[in-house]
């Protein structure tokens, strides 16, 4: 399934050789967006504290597109095969 | 207006001894002026807060701004910074206040330094502001678009508490310049600050722009409103040169 936001969502792409790390955290919140061009979003920190606050994957949602992503989630979870998850 | 200034990152001393990485402007061959301490907005000690600190340069202030997420998070970008922070339920008030006093001082004894100290900050620097103009002594304080200083909004982070307490300790006049749209805070809330300065008898003047709403100084967003920061701006040179005097 493909997501894809009608507005004008912020968040970055990371580079680097450090393209994949362990996650610890999650922080979802609204608040004003560093990059999305709205006054809220809905925010979505991926972290691991323990690796230093660059160790974040972040992206800045419209309301809409963070029901889109939680719906879409539920959706997998829902028609996974019985036991894969 | 000067056209020399000088920028650069300083290393200052917190109150509480920390040492931190902040923000310098200075207007160039000016042999006396005011200072003022910049405090950045929740996104960070960013780009667009330091061009601010250049601003008040370029008006004959020598500005000042500490990074507030410099104990935590010492040479990160600066959102990735402010969300360290926010996992971590904000930054509290009393280091704020600790860095503050801090870069006042900072500012107090540059050469040229005329001994007059103000304060201003953006959003939840605007809180920030207020605080500090209640917990220290300045010479003038300006709140721009503060929210939680009346009332903490559902999912702020855990650090904030209401301010409103603390109006009877506001050391200076307070310059108060917000949106009409904005809900954090809203109209209703900053009236509500008015009438507890009022009550303690403390100088104060706010502006509420029509058509504005929260952010409406910040020229990188949706919500830069040129009319009221315009406006906005020539409100607070009247205020500082009232307040800080001696200027370049």
């Amino acid at each position: 399934m493909h997501l894809f936001d009608r507005a004008r969502p912020g968040g970055r792409q990371r580079e680097g050789r450090e393209r994949l790390f362990r996650l610890s955290e999650v922080s979802v919140y609204l608040d004003h967006p560093a990059h999305a061009l709205t006054d809220h979003t809905l925010n979505i920190d991926f972290l691991n504290p323990a690796r230093g606050p660059s160790a974040r994957v972040a992206v800045e949602l419209t309301a809409d597109t963070a029901r889109a992503l939680a719906r879409a989630i539920d959706t997998a979870l829902d028609t996974a095969p019985p036991g894969l998850v | 207006m000067n056209d020399t200034l000088t920028a650069e990152t300083v290393t200052m001393r917190s109150r509480d001894g920390a040492e931190i990485e902040a923000y310098l402007a200075r207007p160039d061959g000016a042999d006396s002026y005011g200072g003022v301490v910049v405090i950045h907005h929740l996104p960070g000690y960013d780009s667009s807060t330091k061009e601010i600190v250049r601003k008040f340069a370029a008006n004959g202030y020598a500005a000042l701004m500490p990074n507030l997420y410099y104990r935590d998070s010492p040479g990160a970008s600066p959102d990735d910074a402010a969300a360290a922070a926010r996992a971590k339920g904000g930054v509290p008030d009393d280091q704020v206040v600790n860095d503050v006093a801090g870069a006042a001082e900072y500012l107090r004894s540059l050469p040229g330094a005329n001994g007059k100290v103000g304060v201003i900050g953006y959003c939840s620097g605007g809180r920030q502001s207020f605080l500090s103009a209640c917990s220290l002594s300045f010479d003038a304080a300006v709140d721009c678009y503060g929210g939680a200083v009346v009332r903490v909004p559902e999912g702020a982070p855990a650090s904030m508490k209401p301010l409103i307490g603390l109006a009877g300790n506001l050391s200076c006049p307070l310059l108060g310049l917000f949106g009409a749209d904005d809900q954090f805070p809203t109209p209703a809330e900053t009236a509500e600050l008015s009438q507890a300065l009022d009550e303690h008898g403390k100088a104060h003047e706010f502006h509420t722009f029509a058509g504005a709403g929260h952010a409406f100084f910040s020229v990188d967003r949706g919500s830069y409103r040129v009319d009221a920061a315009v406006e906005g701006w020539e409100m607070v040179w009247a205020f500082f040169g009232q307040h800080l005097p001696g200027k370049a």
